[in-house]
């Protein structure tokens, strides 16, 4: 289509006005473009340079906030309670998804009431669930009323803790990526689905052999982002978690030193850690995917026994 | 068949979910009319007075100003500046395409706390930040590009020919876009608007990090009200939580006209 | 070289909410027979496929392969191959590993499967092509590959749905002999599904003519051709001229005479027609013959009001005194203003019963 463009506009290259528009193109892109070099790019830069510089801004670069934040057991930790709540929900909130999506791939019951359903907590956003999170699941909310009424001594606790924040992600992260992957899924062609049945395929076959490495790929790009949603989890991790002791994360070490402490090197420093730690795991998923789709193809070569 | 009892389990399993949604918003709702609410199924008394309470004691009407000043704006300049970059990429051949869709998705990709840090830093020293125009340049980092990627697949699927039968037909360069884009233009600017209109007032973290005393957005009040907890009555901040609520729904409603559930999040098929 | 069946015979009903899309379609093809399903879109020929094929489930009926009721069975233990109209390659695999891809399921050892894909390669015509990937490959390669992946697993019954309409002309005749080799030549047993006429004719050695999930005709594709029995098939085969009649008589042979207004058209009737009945007579505009003789029965009078210039022939738009307009084929071009005759043979007109009192013609 572009090369019959191009073909069709060579003849017309004299006329003057048809040239003009041609050359409009790339003007039509700067004002945005630069507004994400300068509002994005630039204090991103900025931010590296700036945690380079401790404390009063005298003296050359040193990596000084770094080492502080890695000897600091207090700071430290935070990665580890980051890691201990992304992982974990990264990769229960994906295989769930991947489930839910792959069976109702073709279509379910009352699927347009679902998928609608499914959006409200991503429309509504983190606060409002957190604040709902807290009440449902509180120690004299519904669920507990429930549970205690079914023979339960005590109340569970399932808020201002670990249990709380992972409620909280995976009820954000789980419809995010569950309709990611439905839209995915559904997208591909069921006539190969079919071909495979016919050609001796029981559903487990038609899933391990023909489905899953179309779908691989995108289920590691749905992993690698839930990941990194999860790696800065803010707002849930303070709302419904306990922010100064197991659900510390790095979003909030790096917010309190900032806006509590006022040290925007440090801050900075920590900001450019987690986003570190972001790069990292996007990294490993992408590998993984590469491997993963390597091996779809090589083991159907290999002719398994 | 025999993924009848997938299907049956994976049914019950959303429905679960579904209902603990309805579970965690309803709470929400009851708890925001209840006079007392303690350990019960549901509240003894009624009341709406905690709605006139809120109303009055978060400065709702100065709140809810900011709030409708920031979405508009957000908004606004987020179609201003991502109409004409989403025609471009849609129609002539960019030869940094690949790096420039790059450069718009970072924003989307990055989650707002590991650039909001920076950002903030960044518009503090110029004074920026803590102003309502603060709270509005750094919403636009994410809803210009969301507006470029909402917007692309609309504009793709628009003939060129169409451009070229005005042209041919006698339109001038402006006819052609005042009478044959802007029309073909309306459904993605609507869907487009509509999107970022409830994202930017459902959006937290970089408002949060960028607003002061008077320009506080209607989620970040209501994040201070719950991390406050025990400053007032819990029946009051779900108050301004179901307010909040009834407006992300109600430009929710009607966006839900016009796209799909699956077309608000990331299409796993592009790049 | 496949396993040969002796008869599929089958009955089937499918509906779509409250929507009957095949309605006790019956049917028995033998083995080594080509049979296929014509019909517009619509007409429930693809889902009739997809029942037999197993991939989706009838509402009532039963299919029956040589006396096994299969009906219940899974379509991955129907043994039976098909051919997709997208193709439906597997593409992230190589054009080796789906042709490989049923041996592979049926435990074959890997040395025999190589040379078996090789083999089939070689019958398909796409020797050398083992490591490309379907998204390398033209249409008609592709449909080449999808052919001989069916094929791979000796199917005791081929299905074909819509397979060529796909390519482009050129394309689409070269396959269609290929298609027609592959079928003598192997012995297969194949339902093929297409709204193309001219495929169904030529491929086929029994057409089952459809319409909205019911049969409207079967025979042989002569019968269908020369013998339509209804409006529908007429014109779905190429009839383009219609009279509404009124019969006045008739042949034991089964030539039937009839008056339209004040023409007398005889004809071959599809079926007994009683004097008095209201038909319809058929014919093709390549059975129309310019000629020099007087009105009479069989030959009329008209204006030519269009020629078209075909390569080869004319088509003529003829407008009768009537006002009705008939279609011609001739050799020899005729100026567009002229007065001619036509007649038409009567070996050639198809009397047909008329569906709802002359108002169905097409």
């Amino acid at each position: 289509m572009r090369t019959e463009a191009a073909a069709a506009a060579a003849p017309l290259a004299k006329v003057r006005p048809a040239r003009r528009l041609e050359g409009a193109g790339p003007a039509l892109l700067v004002p945005s473009a630069l507004y994400v070099l300068v509002m994005f790019v630039y204090p991103f830069c900025y931010g590296v340079y700036l945690s380079l510089r401790p404390g009063k801004g005298e003296g050359g670069l040193s990596v000084a906030n770094y080492l502080a934040f890695f000897l600091d057991p207090w700071q430290a930790r935070t990665i580890w309670v980051t890691l201990s709540l992304a992982v974990p929900n990264t990769v229960l909130t994906v295989l769930l998804a991947l489930t839910v999506a792959y069976v109702m791939r073709r279509g379910i019951w009352l699927e347009r009431t679902i998928t609608t359903l499914l959006v409200l907590p991503i429309a509504l956003g983190t606060v409002l669930v957190a604040e709902g999170i807290n009440g449902f699941y509180g120690p004299k909310g519904w669920l507990n009323q429930l549970l205690l009424m079914a023979g339960l001594p005590d109340p569970i606790r399932l808020t201002h803790n670990y249990t709380g924040v992972m409620i909280a992600l995976f009820v954000q992260h789980f419809p995010f990526c569950f309709l990611m992957l439905l839209g995915y899924i559904s997208g591909i062609d069921p006539a190969l689905e079919h071909a495979a049945r016919v050609l001796g395929a029981r559903p487990w076959d038609v899933f391990r052999r023909v489905l899953w490495p179309l779908i691989a790929p995108g289920a590691a790009i749905a992993f690698a982002l839930v990941f990194v949603m999860n790696f800065g989890v803010f707002p849930s991790a303070v709302l419904v978690g306990q922010p100064a002791g197991a659900t510390r994360t790095i979003a909030i070490a790096a917010y309190q030193q900032a806006f509590e402490h006022y040290d925007m090197s440090m801050a900075s420093a920590i900001a450019v850690i987690m986003g570190a730690g972001q790069l990292v795991g996007l990294i490993i998923v992408l590998l993984l995917r590469g491997r993963l789709a390597a091996t779809g193809v090589a083991t159907m070569g290999a002719g398994k026994r | 068949m025999r993924g009848g009892g997938w299907r049956l389990a994976v049914f019950c399993f959303v429905l679960g979910f579904v209902l603990n949604l309805v579970g965690i918003v309803g709470h929400v709702v009851v708890s925001s009319f209840a006079r007392r609410w303690f350990a019960t199924p549901l509240p003894p008394d009624w009341t709406t007075a905690w709605y006139a309470y809120s109303w009055r004691e978060f400065q709702l009407p100065q709140i809810l100003t900011v709030t409708v000043v920031v979405a508009g704006s957000v908004t606004a300049l987020a179609l201003l500046l991502g109409f004409p970059a989403a025609w471009a990429l849609a129609r002539r051949d960019i030869r940094a395409k690949g790096a420039l869709l790059l450069l718009y998705f970072l924003p989307l990709l990055i989650p707002q706390m590991t650039y909001g840090i920076p950002l903030a830093t960044t518009l503090y020293r110029y004074h920026i930040g803590g102003t309502i125009v603060g709270v509005i340049l750094a919403n636009l980092v994410p809803m210009l590009p969301l507006a470029i990627f909402i917007l692309l697949p609309f504009f793709e699927q628009i003939s060129v020919n169409l451009e070229w039968a005005a042209r041919v037909h006698g339109a001038s360069r402006f006819q052609v876009f005042r009478r044959v884009v802007l029309p073909l233009a309306v459904p993605g600017l609507l869907t487009a608007g509509l999107l970022i209109l409830v994202t930017t007032v459902a959006n937290f973290e970089l408002t949060f990090l960028l607003s002061g005393a008077g320009s506080q957005t209607l989620v970040v009040a209501l994040y201070y009200a719950v991390f406050a907890a025990g400053m007032r009555p819990i029946y009051s901040v779900d108050a301004m939580a179901v307010i909040y609520m009834a407006i992300v729904l109600a430009i929710l409603l009607v966006a839900l006209r016009f796209v799909r559930p699956t077309q608000m999040v990331f299409r796993l098929d592009r790049g | 070289m496949a396993e040969q069946i002796g008869s599929l015979h089958f009955r089937l009903t499918k509906r779509f909410g409250g929507k009957t899309v095949l309605d006790d379609f019956a049917l028995e093809v033998r083995g080594r027979e080509f049979v296929t399903f014509l019909g517009p879109s619509g007409c429930g020929k693809s889902t009739a496929l997809n029942l037999l094929a197993g991939l989706i489930p009838p509402s009532a009926g039963e299919i029956w392969l040589d006396g096994t009721r299969i009906d219940g069975l899974p379509p991955e233990r129907r043994g039976f191959g098909m051919v997709f109209q997208n193709y439906a390659l597997f593409p992230h695999l190589t054009v080796f590993q789906n042709i490989a891809f049923g041996l592979e399921l049926r435990g074959w050892p890997r040395a025999e499967i190589a040379g078996r894909v090789r083999q089939m390669l070689d019958l398909v015509q796409l020797p050398g092509f083992e490591d490309r990937y379907p998204g390398q490959l033209s249409g008609g390669q592709q449909q080449r590959v999808a052919i001989a992946r069916a094929l791979v697993i000796q199917p005791r019954l081929l299905l074909l749905d819509e397979p060529l309409s796909n390519l482009d002309a050129k394309l689409r005749l070269e396959m269609r002999t290929e298609i027609k080799r592959l079928h003598a030549d192997l012995g297969l047993t194949c339902i093929y599904v297409t709204h193309d006429q001219a495929e169904a004719l030529s491929l086929s050695d029994r057409v089952v003519v459809m319409r909205e999930g019911r049969v409207m005709q079967a025979g042989t594709p002569a019968e269908i051709h020369d013998r339509p029995q209804n409006l529908f098939v007429a014109d779905f085969m190429g009839y383009r001229n219609f009279f509404s009649l009124t019969v006045t008589g008739g042949d034991p042979d089964g030539t039937v005479v009839g008056r339209a207004g004040p023409l007398t058209l005889a004809g071959r009737g599809a079926a007994p027609l009683p004097p008095g009945a209201a038909g319809v007579a058929a014919v093709r505009p390549e059975d129309v013959a310019v000629t020099g003789e007087p009105p009479g029965p069989n030959v009329l009078r008209g204006r030519v009001r269009l020629t078209e210039y075909l390569g080869r022939e004319y088509d003529l738009e003829v407008i009768l005194d009537s006002g009705q307009t008939v279609k011609a084929r001739v050799a020899q071009p005729v100026a567009v203003g002229s007065t001619v005759g036509l007649r038409l043979p009567a070996e050639r007109v198809v009397i047909l019963l008329s569906e709802d009192g002359g108002g169905g013609i097409p």
